[in-house]
């Protein structure tokens, strides 16, 4: 078991260390972060050489690689290359905290539905209802994310409003604040995650209730579910305990490793809504060629997904009993 | 030997399409899919002006008599646009499904069969990608090559075939214990001989399904690229994703320079996966319910998930 975790460790380590490698040498050969400044006839030559030293920018790759690597290991993020040297770590902090915040919510809100959608199908099987979720899911699947948010932009920001007669929008369609807002104010913070929400929940919601809806399925064509009926049991009951419960175990060990992966896979939704989370944080530094803060993002995100892999497997061992600690 | 090769593989074949066309949704699909396929195939003498052409004079124009779907910021036709972005989006979608899939089904064959070293190092390799930050190493590699249709090609296909390689694998495993493969072998078939000849045919159902969810999650990461200004980008190549991105500051005004290219991409996605799962009913293969957009996922649950690549990241 040590062995077998140490070895996990050891992979999971080199695994990032690649990864750290191949976003610096990308950031490095994509752009310059001092292009801004070198094609700025006011500043002289001299001054301009100055500050390419100054973030140490004139050392070779691997040195620079290196130092950002001892220093990223020593928890020291540094500085960003542009934006005036603001520091990384507050950056980072802030868009993180975003993402988790519309993440947990969307993936929250999405299981939930999705698991009472899939059930609903999976327990009535044929009717109506099902087949009213299943089509409905078919689109949520083949809508881009962004398209829907767009849609959902012009819908809450415009058609609706003028549907109803008032002042568009219904809904805030960007941003995490209304203008001039000051201090932490829920109401104002929960209208501006309605949308980004609503986006990805339609595809979350989509997917989750297709795998509630199957598993849920198979769990019923068990033998211990024949079983239970044999005992007497009622059906509810043994919908309910031997069935829904068995079935939850891909859906919430699945949200468990979305959670991870969505952690940088939000880039899309949050350029839509202007939501300052870690895909735009990505995106921004990705533009201006500023490895210091697009490393540690990218560092985040994968460390995110194998936390969450990990999360997952230790979840399927809790809720499967089969499965404690087998083969993984 | 050929000849009786030919037999077997005709009948399930013809069966598979008896069972196909019994799904009536899936027929509808399949031709809306074809329909779509003509059209872009066609652009050149279907739509009424060529894709970069600009009228100046008629900038933002709304859906009119001389341009049925309206005009974009450059006095370009919404409607030309549109079909001619067709045909980048589905050669990107077929043309990605199916490299990923010829390279992690052979990937698959060859780990499953041969097992043992060759196999550890193939799913070592196989796993490390697909614990990667998939989309954010898709932005940086697209990032990096340019803007090219044969680039983004490029990058969808390097980064997804991994899920099929693992569903190929796991069947190979089990198909080299039966006696079939051991007669083929006890017969001196080789190895690349008992892949293709003996086990190929059985995984036919597999690899079908896995490449028409393939090409819907290919359409929809191409979408995704190209909105984010980081697909096809050259000047006037029109592709449903950049349509959506260079415009969508305009939706207000020209709402359908959004409605357009998305409904475009929504009606050919719904049909791919409407077909998609026609062909694993009729395949009968055991799949994955999380279906088409949601890929790169670790098959728990069910250990045969042929999930398309990227669309899971895409959100």
């Amino acid at each position: 078991m040590v062995r077998y975790a140490l070895q996990r460790l050891a992979a999971v380590l080199s695994i990032l260390t690649l990864i750290s490698l191949f976003t610096f040498w990308a950031a490095d050969s994509i752009t310059n972060p001092t292009a801004q400044i070198a094609v700025n006839p006011r500043i002289t030559a001299a001054d301009r050489a100055a500050y390419v030293e100054s973030l140490g920018l004139d050392l070779p790759f691997w040195q620079r690689y290196f130092t950002w690597l001892g220093n990223f290991v020593t928890g020291d993020l540094g500085t960003s290359l542009v934006n005036n040297g603001a520091e990384v770590w507050p950056m980072l902090r802030t868009a993180l905290a975003n993402t988790l915040v519309l993440l947990v919510v969307a993936v929250t809100l999405s299981v939930l539905v999705g698991i009472g959608v899939g059930a609903l199908g999976a327990v009535r099987r044929g009717s109506f209802v099902d087949y009213a979720a299943t089509t409905t899911s078919f689109f949520g699947l083949s809508i881009p994310v962004f398209w829907a948010g767009l849609m959902l932009q012009l819908f809450f920001g415009l058609y609706l409003a003028d549907w109803l007669g008032v002042t568009p929008p219904l809904l805030p369609t960007a941003g995490l604040y209304s203008p001039g807002q000051v201090g932490f104010d829920f109401v104002d913070r929960a209208r501006h995650l309605a949308l980004p929400t609503m986006a990805l929940s339609l595809q979350l919601v989509a997917v989750y209730s297709r795998y509630m809806r199957s598993s849920l399925l198979d769990a019923l064509g068990a033998e211990y579910v024949r079983t239970a009926y044999a005992k007497g049991l009622s059906e509810r009951a043994v919908v309910l305990r031997h069935g829904v419960r068995n079935a939850l175990i891909p859906v919430t060990t699945q949200a468990a490793l979305d959670i991870g992966l969505l952690v940088g896979g939000l880039i899309v939704t949050e350029q839509v809504f202007q939501y300052p989370g870690m895909g735009v944080l990505f995106f921004d530094a990705l533009h201006a060629g500023d490895y210091a803060v697009l490393l540690p993002v990218v560092m985040t995100v994968a460390m995110a997904v194998f936390v969450m892999n990990f999360a997952a497997d230790l979840l399927y061992g809790v809720l499967d009993p089969r499965i404690r600690r087998g083969t993984g | 030997m050929a000849r009786a090769d030919r037999d077997r593989s005709q009948r399930p074949l013809a069966l598979v399409w008896r069972r196909f066309v019994l799904r009536r949704l899936s027929v509808v699909a399949l031709g809306a899919l074809v329909l779509i396929a003509v059209l872009a195939a066609a652009a050149d003498v279907v739509a009424p002006y060529p894709p970069g052409e600009q009228h100046l004079d008629d900038i933002l124009v709304g859906p009119s008599g001389d341009y049925l779907l309206g005009t974009d910021t450059l006095g370009r036709d919404t409607l030309s646009r549109v079909l001619h972005g067709g045909r980048v989006s589905l050669f990107v979608g077929v043309s990605v499904a199916v490299l990923a899939s010829v390279l992690g089904t052979l990937v698959g064959l060859v780990a499953g069969y041969r097992g043992g070293r060759v196999d550890a190092v193939l799913m070592r390799i196989t796993d490390t990608l697909l614990a990667l930050p998939g989309f954010m190493v898709v932005i940086l590699l697209a990032r990096i090559l340019g803007g090219s249709v044969v680039d983004v090609v490029l990058v969808l296909s390097a980064l997804g075939w991994m899920p099929l390689a693992r569903i190929i694998r796991a069947r190979a495993l089990a198909l080299r214990e039966h006696d079939f493969v051991r007669a083929a072998r006890a017969m001196g078939a080789g190895m690349s001989r008992i892949m293709f000849r003996h086990l190929l045919p059985n995984l036919v159902g597999e690899i079908t399904v896995a490449v028409s969810l393939a090409v819907a999650g290919a359409i929809l990461a191409e979408s995704v690229l190209s909105f984010l200004g980081l697909g096809v980008s050259q000047v006037h190549a029109a592709t449903w994703g950049n349509m959506l991105g260079g415009n969508e500051g305009f939706m207000t005004t020209a709402p359908w320079l959004v409605w357009v290219p998305g409904l475009a991409i929504v009606v050919t996605v719904l049909s791919v996966n409407y077909v998609g799962d026609g062909l694993r009913d009729a395949f009968d293969v055991k799949t994955d319910v999380g279906g088409a957009a949601h890929g790169n996922r670790h098959d728990r649950a069910e250990p045969q998930a042929p999930a398309a690549h990227e669309g899971h990241a895409s959100r």
